[in-house]
């Protein structure tokens, strides 16, 4: 029987859990017309789960025996978990309920996977981590799939079914081969263990499993084309929320536990790290869908944020959050200018689409710009301070090379991210293109414009804030 | 009590004029492009105002403002001014109001989105020249590219987003190991806790030898990519051959001056030894730079690509004349970054002028302009003199001290960049006579009418500053000299260390 006060720690988690479940049965009773009842139940709870998690704050405090804590990385990335999922929340309304898709199940499983994700960013045990990254994936699979009719949306959501349960085994493995040499799942055991080519073996196991998830070069593949096919909130949520889980793990793994092998997982790492960076980038600029387009640009993404985590230090760690929460601010409202403009009724996938939209629109344009601007990583927005604070923390830590192909990456990446802002402002609109999309999608537009230039400009706060994540890790 | 934001209103006016613009209904042209024009005239009001509270004869950082930006981070947000920043910011601020005067005409479409670049930019770059903290400088430096990339890629000509891409990547990749550097030097400027990106902290105690000698390559590259130093100039003539006349008036009188800035701010001080080493390395692509682009400037026919190349001509002087490193030398190129602004920002209105009557910018289109446009042609005259420093004019005297300081420093670098100045007499008269002189050829000769009055009110201020620098040179000067002398006896203590 948990003690009372480890049930307290749990609070943001039960409240979410709890609000999955009470949306899922309650959609069933609910006359369609007031299914919209149900996204304001499950935006209450996320915002009432965020102001717990501030609330309750670190106090370094753990709970089930030292299986899970609530120090400076968990209340930091829950945050980021919990804030992605409530701007998806807002993206994905309009367009579930214009689409006749089942809200209820919707709202639940998106609920689902910040759980997992939160899970995955409070646990300092292995099986903790697992549990997590189940309760993360499995409602992304379901939701990739979610467009019941349409076959592209059932092909991905089956590919990233069965490449997804194959990495986990590839994850469990892992734990297996660990639980063989220190005899336990618990991070703080792993710390302690002296090594060997066994537990070296089970680390690089976990590596695979958690570079699937956060879609790191050479296990990519599967990205851009269940990107592509699944349902266009879906995307953008899965884009963010997989990210913040898969990260938490690893810095909890890495810089968080195995200090003493650092020597030997930073320069792997960093490999990941360039070739992500590398191919992401470059396969992005050929791309003419918006979806894959964005698709590329998480995988290259990735890469930046595996620079702070290679970097193996604090000051990496926090670069890490920092980067998390400005990446869901610009790739949350760059889908969401995509949502807003629709073809015939139909989702505009192609970059083309946006011609000349800033005579009809000149905010939405405005907004794109902003975002643009920022996943290049130019100034004055989130995305360039992001950088800054990995690349320092790459220099730091002796990584040269790192930082300067993270640098002449992000050049790169400027081509095509500038194509798409360009292309708003040239050119007349096509026929059949149409804004859509209600207030909900509008305010998490705005918000996000405003989260990136703010933060752009003001990154201070931010900073301090994500800087408890280094607190956590020592 | 904290001391008046002077410098800090300066900055962000223009973006605050950008705002208001940005509120305004599109269709009011009318009220948009005045509105627009208020706001870089309120700038330069506040220009002026520095430039009257600014006290020569000290080397001196004035009206400093400095408070922390992110101090978790080590970031500071300083501000300051000084006698090299003070010439760049005052011609930023005459520039901006003519360049937006100037886009009345050769801008007929998304004039609200226009001039909300132009105001952005503008404060970008008051941004770039008063910022003492290097985070700052990098925010305010990569920030100048995106309106640019925008004006030139949605305004410009027929091949504009070839040329706008060419930009932004030319100039995004030489910033990307700037900022590098940037960390760098403040990774090595203390222990932990004790770091800055702080200029004046960073320029009090410089690197040690191998770094130093990296992160001025890292500097220098970005910089010179900016100017452009030959040989990376490549960028230059498609960029302002597509932009728009306003776009190509501040790109070239301004934001080449970034790049030559940054020399005199960051190279000289924060690199002294690797200045020093590789100073003849940069005064030899200098005057590469002033023979090629004088040579290939004569060879053109389009009048705009003409001016451009003579701009990498001009602009060799400016580097040569901060790697003289020597008083004559660095005062001469100073001044010369505002003469060409003045002169090449002239010169490209004229091309302008031209251009919105007749759409076509081949001299061979053209030939006794003169006739038609009198008082045209007397404007352009004046202009074109100034640009081939003739005396009397502001490019003499700028020119002459950049000769003497090289001379000094290097005799036959100085020999070979005299040639540079006989090659711009060449290639300009050729095109004053191409297009002015003989019997009237013009194409379309009903459209080529006189001057308006807006047209005239865009020269007067360049005139009056031509002569005014010309005749007077001491007015910039005497409060540039405490700076650079400053800045001389810094490296040149170095030198001396070096050849012990």
């Amino acid at each position: 029987m948990p003690a009372a006060a480890d049930l307290r720690m749990l609070g943001p988690e039960m409240l979410v859990a709890g609000t999955a479940l009470l949306v899922l049965v309650w959609a069933t009773f609910l006359p369609p017309q007031r299914q919209h009842l149900l996204r304001w139940i499950s935006a209450a709870a996320l915002a009432a789960a965020l102001a717990v998690v501030l609330r309750l704050g670190t106090g370094a405090a753990s709970a089930f025996s030292g299986m899970y804590a609530r120090d400076g990385l968990t209340v930091v990335l829950q945050s980021a978990a919990l804030l992605g999922a409530l701007l998806a929340l807002a993206l994905a309304g309009a367009y579930v309920e214009r689409s006749h898709l089942d809200a209820g199940e919707f709202y639940a499983l998106l609920l689902a996977a910040a759980l997992g994700a939160m899970v995955m960013a409070g646990s300092r045990d292995l099986i903790m981590v697992f549990l997590g990254l189940e309760t993360l994936s499995i409602p992304l699979y379901v939701l990739a799939a979610f467009a019941r009719t349409d076959l592209r949306s059932q092909e991905a959501g089956m590919k990233y079914f069965l490449l997804g349960a194959f990495s986990t085994t590839f994850f469990l493995y892992g734990i297996a081969l660990i639980y063989g040499v220190t005899g336990s799942t618990a991070l703080a055991r792993l710390a302690g263990s002296p090594g060997g080519p066994m537990l070296r073996a089970g680390v690089g196991l976990l590596l695979v499993g958690l570079a699937f998830k956060a879609a790191l070069v050479p296990f990519h593949a599967w990205s851009p084309d269940v990107y592509e096919g699944a349902p266009l909130p879906v995307t953008a949520y899965m884009s963010v929320i997989a990210k913040i889980g898969a990260f938490a793990a690893l810095l909890r793994i890495f810089p968080g536990t195995l200090t003493a092998l650092a020597g030997e997982w930073r320069g792997i790492l960093a490999v990941l790290s360039i070739l992500t960076m590398v191919l992401g980038n470059l396969a992005a600029l050929r791309q003419t869908s918006l979806k894959r387009l964005l698709a590329y640009s998480s995988i290259a993404h990735a890469g930046f944020i595996l620079i702070g985590v290679a970097a193996g230090s604090g000051r990496g760690a926090w670069a890490v959050a920092f980067y998390l929460l400005g990446y869901t601010f610009m790739t949350l409202g760059a889908f969401a200018v995509a949502l807003r403009v629709t073809r015939g009724g139909e989702e505009a996938d192609a970059i083309a689409d946006l011609t000349g939209l800033a005579s009809r629109s000149p905010a939405l344009a405005a907004a794109m710009a902003v975002f643009m601007v920022s996943l290049a990583g130019l100034p004055p927005t989130v995305g360039f301070v992001g950088k800054l604070y990995v690349f320092t923390a790459a220099l730091e830590a002796g990584q040269n090379a790192l930082a300067i192909v993270g640098v002449l990456a992000s050049v790169v990446s400027a081509y095509y991210y500038l194509r798409v802002a360009y292309t708003m402002f040239t050119g007349e609109p096509a026929a059949g293109i149409a804004f859509a999309g209600d207030r909900w999608l509008g305010g998490a537009l705005l918000a996000a414009a405003v989260g990136v230039l703010v933060l752009g400009v003001f990154p201070s706060p931010l900073t301090v804030f994500v800087q408890q994540v280094a607190q956590a890790l020592r | 009590m904290r001391a008046f934001p002077l410098l800090s209103i300066l900055i962000f006016l223009p973006l605050a004029g950008a705002v208001v613009v940005a509120l305004l209904d599109r269709r009011r042209e009318a009220a948009v492009r005045w509105t627009a024009l208020a706001g870089a005239l309120l700038a330069l009001a506040a220009a002026l105002v520095v430039f009257w509270r600014f006290a020569p004869g000290t080397a001196a950082l004035q009206l400093e403002e400095h408070t922390l930006w992110i101090p978790a981070a080590g970031i500071g947000y300083h501000l300051g001014v000084d006698g090299i920043s003070l010439p760049l910011v005052l011609l930023t601020a005459v520039i901006m109001p003519l360049a937006l005067l100037s886009s009345w005409s050769a801008v007929g479409d998304r004039i609200k989105e226009f001039s909300v670049a132009m105001l952005a930019l503008e404060t970008a770059l008051l941004g770039t020249f008063l910022s003492l903290d290097l985070v700052l400088f990098y925010v305010f430096w990569d920030a100048v590219l995106i309106p640019m990339y925008f004006i030139i890629g949605v305004w410009g000509g027929p091949r504009r987003a070839y040329a706008a891409f060419k930009f932004i990547l030319y100039t995004a990749a030489g910033s990307a190991l700037m900022l590098v550097a940037i960390i760098v030097l403040f990774l090595s400027s203390g222990a932990a806790g004790a770091r800055t990106f702080d200029w004046a902290v960073l320029a009090d105690s410089p690197v040690a030898m191998p770094l130093q000698a990296w992160l001025f390559g890292a500097f220098a590259l970005a910089f010179a990519i900016k100017v452009p130093v030959f040989p990376l100039h490549t960028w230059l003539p498609d960029a302002h051959t597509e932009a728009p006349t306003p776009g190509s008036v501040v790109l070239a009188a301004v934001l080449l001056k970034m790049g030559t800035y940054g020399f005199l701010r960051f190279l000289l001080p924060l690199f002294p030894e690797a200045t020093v080493r590789f100073a003849p390395l940069m005064a030899g692509l200098a005057v590469a730079g002033i023979l090629y682009g004088g040579i290939v400037s004569w060879a053109q026919r389009d009048m705009k690509r003409l001016v451009a190349m003579s701009s990498v001509s001009h602009l060799g002087f400016v580097t040569l004349g901060a790697f003289a490193l020597t008083v004559e030398g660095l005062q001469g190129s100073l001044l010369q970054m505002v003469n060409h602004g003045i002169s090449t920002g002239g010169l490209f209105l004229l091309v302008g002028v031209l251009y919105d009557r007749t759409h076509s910018r081949l001299m061979a289109d053209y030939g006794g302009v003169a006739a038609l446009m009198p008082r045209f042609a007397a404007v352009s005259l004046i202009v074109v003199l100034s640009s081939m420093a003739l005396p009397g004019t502001n490019g003499f005297v700028g020119e002459f001290l950049v000769l003497l300081g090289a001379f000094r420093a290097a005799p036959v670098y100085a020999v070979l960049a005299a040639g540079g100045v006989i090659l711009s007499a060449v290639y300009l008269l050729w095109m004053v006579q191409q297009v002015f002189h003989g019997p009237v050829a013009v194409v379309q000769r009903a459209k080529v009418v006189e001057l308006s009055a807006r047209e005239l009110v865009l020269f007067v201020p360049l005139i009056a500053l031509i002569f005014w620098i010309g005749l007077f040179p001491g007015t910039l000067l005497s409060r540039s000299e405490a700076s650079i002398q400053a800045l001389v006896e810094r490296v040149q203590r170095v030198q001396v260390e070096v050849r012990r």
